[in-house]
């Protein structure tokens, strides 16, 4: 599966377009975590595990999108934004969508 | 009376170990930015094209940074009057060239030559706590371009 957020794929043809696939993932922190990320509030610094949490729930949501575009058939997916919202208080949503395409 | 003698150990500690872990922070980023100036960041949709068309993928970067206590008091106090609060500047700056590093960084490891259509997203895991947290979340994206031969760098 070919994935990038540029809009074509130099030096292939786009064969047919299968609309716009997505995958989200919402997550919350725990609380050893947000007690962490507490006493890193006095001195500052970065937040690993809040890192890893980005950064894992922005795989699952690729994941995702990716298993979607495999189950219509594309072999590409072009055009990846992410976006983030926070659904509620403490967790919040890593989305990423783009279009779903077959290439030659 | 005990309030007042806790704020303070609190702001001397934020202040010390805030400035020490910036300064360190700022030394690697500048080592690691000279490090990987070799590898192009271009925010245009557009590659040019070639005559063997290169591998594409997608690669991305994030970080979260937290202000210490005592830059976040003296952000409070900045409140108060208005004006740049330059001790989030500092922070956000911080996160922004920390996530493009980490970008470049995972290209450079899959045999990337150049990073088109980078963009640059606010995240926010800590949205629901953000005035006791006090940080920044940044992910960067972009879609590195390499050679053909995957591995080759």
């Amino acid at each position: 599966m070919l994935m990038t957020n540029l809009e074509i794929v130099p030096g292939n043809r786009i064969v047919k377009h299968l609309g716009l696939v997505q995958g989200s993932s919402v997550r919350a922190k725990h609380i050893g975590r947000d007690m962490m990320a507490g006493l890193k509030n006095i001195f500052g610094g970065e937040l690993k595990g809040y890192t890893e949490l980005l950064h894992e729930s922005r795989e699952e949501a690729i994941q995702r999108m990716k298993a979607q575009a495999e189950a219509i058939g594309a072999n590409a997916i072009l055009n990846i934004r992410f976006s983030t919202s926070s659904v509620a208080q403490g967790a919040a949503e890593l989305f990423a969508y783009g279009t779903a395409v077959v290439l030659e | 009376m005990s309030d007042l003698v806790i704020l303070l150990i609190l702001l001397a500690t934020g202040y010390t170990f805030g400035q020490l872990a910036e300064r360190r922070h700022y030394r690697s980023i500048i080592k690691r930015e000279q490090m990987l100036r070799d590898l192009p960041v271009i925010a245009t949709k557009f590659p040019p094209m070639y005559k063997t068309p290169p591998r594409s993928f997608l690669v991305t970067g994030s970080v979260v940074i937290s202000v210490d206590y005592f830059k976040r008091f003296i952000a409070a106090l900045r409140n108060l009057i208005g004006g740049r609060v330059t001790s989030y500047e500092s922070l956000i700056d911080r996160a922004r060239r920390e996530a493009i590093l980490r970008m470049k960084e995972q290209a450079v490891q899959m045999g990337g030559k150049m990073i088109f259509n980078v963009k640059l997203e606010t995240a926010s895991i800590s949205k629901g706590a953000k005035d006791r947290i006090g940080s920044v979340e940044v992910l960067a994206y972009g879609t590195a371009l390499a050679d053909k031969q995957p591995g080759h760098t």
